[in-house]
């Protein structure tokens, strides 16, 4: 079997125009009541894609999966999958399976009747139902809990559950609505890799909602980050994190220190932005915004340097300032500097080394620096 | 462990006694030797062995079971779709009269449900007897299903009838195999409150009911306006009887189901 590495190496249909998305979310709006809760929002989601809705509670992700599911209609717009409208199929008659975030898994009956629910209602007979469930318990690890209960489960293997029986139709498209929101930091850990490799053998299209921008980045081929019913970015998880497209998603996903400030001189691929903490940053931009324009400058903590010596750039892309805080993480500590005009950033350092002579310590002078590509320009 | 005050200990004894006095001496009393109910001269089941030579009230006890079997069957399935209409459709127009027209009938004095549904049968020229009466009888414990049923739905989880619907079953296939499953236990409790109403129902029925289609509560109260006889009483023990033993039964059944229900979690969390 190829890794999943080589697989997912390869595997970006977004980028090449001839591909034909497996859904096509074409400006879906949806109120409720004077609420709009997704807004004029299109998408295109491709075939085996492991596509990620992120965002915070209310910004529409839940909705559009469940108008997905169909269990909403929108209010205008339309929902494409696999070449056929949407519009008017009710969730019963749609070739999509979605594993809920309580798992609603029904208590009254076992393990394998509600993994063989969704089979009887299509009339399978019943060899391979008992066939398919076999198998499924099997691909979720749980073959000795047929017979049990739901509520003799633990939430562990309530989640399994779950995921078998959303998988056991063979959906065209398995949506997943918080599914690991349930289940300790360990187990969300080891089930975010299996979900993963499960999306692989399958060859499934995996649609999941999520407000953990860690699960997402994990996990997801792609990230659409939504707020107040819209899509502010779609990229995959390195161009999330590395480029984002807006003070929003910068802010949004990981920690981030954003400098406001003024352009003052733009070409050759880079920008200078004279920011108001009182430095001036050099940094790397293909398309920099015009001189004299207000821009802001992101850079992540991990980018930034911090050290008892001036840096050979400075006065550029370099600041003094004082130790104000110092969280030691054991991977790695993390330092508050205030800066001269009382700014607090944040910079994180790698812990290499078990012991390090004179460590930085609290109140000490010293040098915060970055490259010219370790941040962004945000232009809003 | 607490300690007892005399206060408790003597709040308990006077508020049991208060509760327990009268069907204690009832029952003691259906197995008194002598016919003056007062009066105790030995032991004696010679009345319960007369009751079941009592034809009328034989006949009574029949007319009580049949009407409560189908009022409390009708009334579950009547409160039952109410009760869901109340909890699903929760904006249509008009909600709040309709929930309140449901629940009026709980607090509506007896007498006045028993005359209109006289006044109505009257005035439709529906001739009164066993259907008028088995009809009272749906209306008046209707409300107390819904009710039931209505404080079960309110914490039902919506999402598995979702995913029985995402899983392909109909709106239909969904109720039949997952709702209606899942509230089974409200409904029946309905049922066996609907059908102890109807059992010792009295001012309705004899508003509503006609020539041969007695109750028994009607036959016993007609009997003691002559005098109370301690075959009275045994009727009565039998009925106290009857209910104890359901009532017994039904917190056995759900107190083991509690307890199985806590074990399997734990096991489940053990491992």
């Amino acid at each position: 079997m190829k890794s999943l590495g080589s697989i997912r190496r390869s595997f970006a249909p977004w980028t090449d125009p001839k591909s034909v998305p497996f859904i096509a979310v074409k400006n879906v709006t949806k109120r409720f009541g004077d609420f709009v809760a997704v807004d004029d929002l299109s998408l295109n989601i491709y075939p085996r894609e492991f596509f990620a809705l992120l965002g915070a509670s209310g910004c529409g992700k839940s909705t559009l999966l469940r108008m997905l599911a169909g269990f909403e209609q929108p209010t205008s717009g339309e929902i494409i999958l696999d070449g056929q409208s949407l519009a008017g199929i009710p969730p019963y008659k749609r070739p999509v399976n979605m594993m809920f975030q309580s798992y609603a898994l029904f208590p009254h009956m076992t393990v394998e009747n509600n993994i063989a629910f969704g089979l009887k209602q299509d009339g399978m007979p019943k060899a391979d139902i008992a066939a398919r469930v076999d198998q499924m318990l099997k691909l979720v690890k749980l073959d000795k809990f047929a017979k049990r209960k739901p509520h003799q489960l633990s939430g562990g293997q309530r989640q399994r559950v779950a995921l078998a029986r959303s998988l056991a139709k063979r959906p065209k498209v398995l949506l997943l609505d918080e599914p690991l929101g349930a289940l300790d930091k360990k187990l969300r850990e080891e089930t975010q890799f299996e979900l993963m490799d499960l999306q692989q053998e399958l060859g499934l299209t995996f649609v999941v909602v999520t407000h953990d921008q860690e699960e997402a980045m994990t996990m997801a081929d792609r990230i659409a980050v939504m707020a107040h019913g819209k899509v502010v970015q779609v990229a995959t998880p390195p161009e999330i994190y590395e480029a984002p497209n807006s003070r929003f998603v910068a802010d949004f996903i990981g920690d981030v220190n954003i400098f406001d400030g003024t352009v003052s001189s733009a070409g050759n691929g880079t920008a200078e932005i004279a920011t108001q903490t009182g430095f001036t940053v050099r940094v790397a931009s293909t398309e920099p915004p015009a001189v004299g324009a207000k821009a802001g400058f992101a850079v992540r903590p991990e980018k930034i340097r911090v050290g008892r010596d001036r840096p050979a750039c400075a006065p550029l892309n370099a600041a003094q300032g004082e130790i104000w805080d110092i969280g030691y993480l054991g991977d790695m500590t993390v330092f508050h500097v205030k800066l001269k005009d009382g700014k607090v950033i944040k910079a994180s350092s790698l812990n290499a080394v078990r012991a390090v002579e004179d460590p930085l310590g609290y109140d000490q002078e010293v040098w915060i620096s970055f490259d010219e590509n370790a941040g962004v320009v945000l232009k809003d | 462990m607490q300690r007892w005050s005399r206060f408790n200990i003597a709040s308990i004894v006077i508020g049991f006694a208060f509760l327990y006095l009268p069907i204690v001496l009832l029952v003691v009393f259906s197995f008194n030797e002598s016919k003056l109910v007062t009066v105790w001269a030995g032991f004696s089941t010679k009345w319960y062995v007369q009751l079941f030579h009592n034809q009328a009230l034989l006949d009574a006890a029949w007319v009580t079971i049949r009407v409560g079997l189908i009022s409390a069957t009708v009334a579950t399935v009547l409160g039952t779709l109410a009760a869901l209409a109340m909890t699903r459709y929760t904006r249509f127009r008009g909600r709040m009269l309709f929930s309140g027209m449901i629940y009026a009938p709980l607090v509506m004095p007896e007498v006045i449900t028993g005359l209109s549904m006289l006044l109505l049968f009257v005035a439709i020229g529906f001739d009164r007897g066993f259907w008028t009466l088995t009809l009272a009888h749906i209306t008046f414990t209707m409300c107390f299903v819904a009710v039931v049923v209505q404080s079960r739905l309110l914490s039902f989880d919506r999402s598995i009838e979702e995913a029985a619907m995402d899983l392909g079953a109909t709106p239909v296939a969904t109720f039949l195999q997952v709702t209606l499953p899942v509230i089974a236990p409200a409904v029946f409790s309905g049922w066996v409150l609907a059908f102890t109403l109807s059992l010792d129902d009295l001012v309705i029925s004899s508003f509503t009911s006609g020539p041969g289609a007695t109750t028994l509560p009607m036959r016993i109260y007609s009997q003691v306006r002559l005098g109370v006889t301690p075959e009275i009483n045994a009727v009565c023990t039998i009925l106290i009887g009857i209910v104890a033993i359901g009532v017994l039964i039904a917190s056995v059944v759900s107190r083991s189901r509690e307890i199985q229900r806590v074990k399997d979690e734990q096991a489940a969390f053990a491992h």
